[in-house]
């Protein structure tokens, strides 16, 4: 039972991760109509940004604050600059770029930072925590925090506030919010920019687990790819949930069935991925969207 | 009286199709003027050209100003509110979001309270409905909810595409009356897109008549309540 829980938090952990990334998926999704694969190694990058900083001697949560902050910039900055002008093209066109700029952000992180794993702090203390015969760590604990307090942000802002209504509005009907004065374009850039965020929290939430290298977000990128899929690529706060589900399953397979163990663990997402498109397409929150072509 | 709206030799295209050949009329301030015409004439089109929708050419001015290289989202700043053939609702937002939305292109951000008041008493059954989605309302609700988005704006000029469109005639002729009272209250002149001509020349003051493109008709909408063969040839009653 003991190992559940431990098994059960550090699931959580990862998931709220998982969620985060395909958060950034969906807002993405939902205001261009496009799967964006770069967005993990936006991430990547980001955390490497925060790398920098620390190493420079900026305080953590400073730099974790400032990678934000550029990450928020550099979002807009790319859809502005590459993506605005590919828009109204084919979706497959949208795909290949922003499948070139996954290849991009890769080898120029590798060329600066090279490919050498570097370590990366935690702000959480290393001592682990514990409850009775529960051992916590500290710094799963802190990221599911940290998660949370990012969603709640984001929740806020788009329900309360007036900016949050617009991109709402931009993102379901782009003609009636252009028809009320609504800068479509703009709102659509802020969704990077949001998205980038949501990125660089997940990178600079992952990599004390992981060490730092170009190839940091690869397989995180896919659980946040299975986790959109399951919570339904249309709905944001199903995006959420489906991160933590796909954390823990990934976390209790790997500890409960024998023969997956870790090596196999990878391939559950993947297992996930093609079960819910076989059962339920549209995941467990979406909406069925129907085109005519 | 000086212009509040001008368009000069207005052509429209989809794609290479031309939708309008060479539309001209200017409409005063205050008054309210409705495009008749069959389907297909190019009402909506014309509508669509003055919100900058649709590619055109020639000339549209609005207070003065010119339209033709603005973008939609900068010409609803300017003061024109377009209530959209299919009512253009936001179907996962509340009745209240739609409306707060409705004010987002305007200058002065604050007294929404005010503005909500405003349209509220003209539609008080959205009053009711505030916390609902807007997906959920009948057809007439939402047609009432097209308008009154629209109001929020504070408009100088509201453009309305076939507010009769699937409505039962007594809920149609309750927006009419509501039109009315906008127009004669705040001073929002209207430029109205109807079928339904009987009912359209009855709020109008004037009238165009829109063919295949080109307006073969035009003038104060008495003459043409009158005129009984231009109603049977054109109107069809």
């Amino acid at each position: 039972m003991d190992i559940f829980i431990q098994q059960v938090v550090s699931g959580l952990a990862t998931g709220g991760i998982y969620a985060s990334l395909a958060l950034a998926l969906v807002m993405i999704y939902q205001a261009t109509d496009v799967v964006s694969f770069c967005q993990g190694e936006m991430a990547m990058f980001s955390t490497y940004i925060c790398w920098t900083m620390l190493n420079a001697g900026v305080s953590y949560w400073w730099a974790f604050l400032g990678t934000l902050a550029i990450s928020f910039v550099g979002g807009i900055v790319i859809q502005r600059v590459i993506i605005r002008p590919v828009q109204h093209a084919p979706i497959l066109t949208i795909v290949i770029v922003t499948l070139g700029l996954l290849v991009i952000f890769n080898s120029v992180a590798g060329w600066i930072w090279t490919y050498v794993q570097k370590p990366f702090p935690s702000p959480f203390p290393s001592k682990p925590f514990k409850a009775g015969n529960v051992v916590f760590g500290a710094h799963d604990l802190g990221a599911i925090t940290v998660t949370l307090v990012v969603l709640l942000c984001i929740y806020v802002f788009f329900q309360f506030t007036p900016l949050g209504l617009a991109m709402r509005a931009a993102a379901h009907n782009p003609v009636s919010s252009r028809l009320v004065g609504i800068r479509v374009g703009w709102m659509l850039a802020l969704g990077w920019g949001l998205a980038a965020v949501f990125g660089a929290v997940a990178g600079m939430m992952v990599a004390p687990n992981l060490t730092l290298e170009p190839n940091l977000m690869g397989g995180v990128q896919i659980y946040a790819f299975a986790a959109a899929t399951l919570g339904g690529f249309t709905s944001p706060g199903g995006a959420v949930l489906g991160g933590f589900i796909v954390g823990v399953v990934e976390n209790l397979v790997g500890t409960y069935v024998s023969f997956i163990g870790t090596e196999l663990k990878f391939t559950v997402a993947l297992a996930m991925i093609i079960v819910v498109l076989l059962v339920r397409p549209s995941g467990l929150f979406g909406t069925t969207i129907v085109k005519r072509v | 009286m000086s212009a509040l709206l001008e368009v000069r030799d207005l052509e429209a295209f989809y794609g290479r199709t031309k939708a309008l050949h060479g539309v001209s009329f200017s409409m005063t301030a205050g008054g309210i003027t409705t495009i008749l015409g069959a389907n297909g004439a190019g009402k909506t089109t014309t509508l669509r050209a003055i919100s900058r929708m649709v590619r055109t050419s020639g000339a549209i001015r609005f207070e003065g100003q010119a339209l033709e290289s603005r973008a939609t989202e900068d010409v609803v700043r300017l003061g024109i509110a377009h209530a959209p053939e299919g009512r253009g609702t936001f179907v996962h937002l509340t009745v209240e979001e739609n409306l707060k939305l409705g004010a987002w292109g305007r200058r002065q951000r604050g007294e929404l309270a005010q503005d909500f008041e405003r349209v509220f008493g003209y539609f008080p059954v959205l009053a009711s409905r505030r916390r609902q989605a807007a997906g959920t309302l009948s057809g007439g609700e939402q047609q009432m909810l097209s308008v009154a988005r629209a109001l929020m704006l504070r408009p100088r000029l509201l453009l309305l595409d076939e507010p009769s469109l699937g409505l039962a005639p007594m809920v149609v002729r309750e927006i009419f009356r509501i039109l009315r009272a906008v127009n004669r209250d705040a001073g929002v002149s209207i430029l109205l897109v109807e079928q339904n001509a009987a009912l359209a020349l009855d709020l109008a003051d004037h009238v165009f008549l829109l063919e295949t493109g080109r307006i073969v008709m035009d003038g104060p909408s008495e003459d043409l309540r009158k005129d009984d063969a231009i109603r049977r040839a054109y109107l069809g009653y």
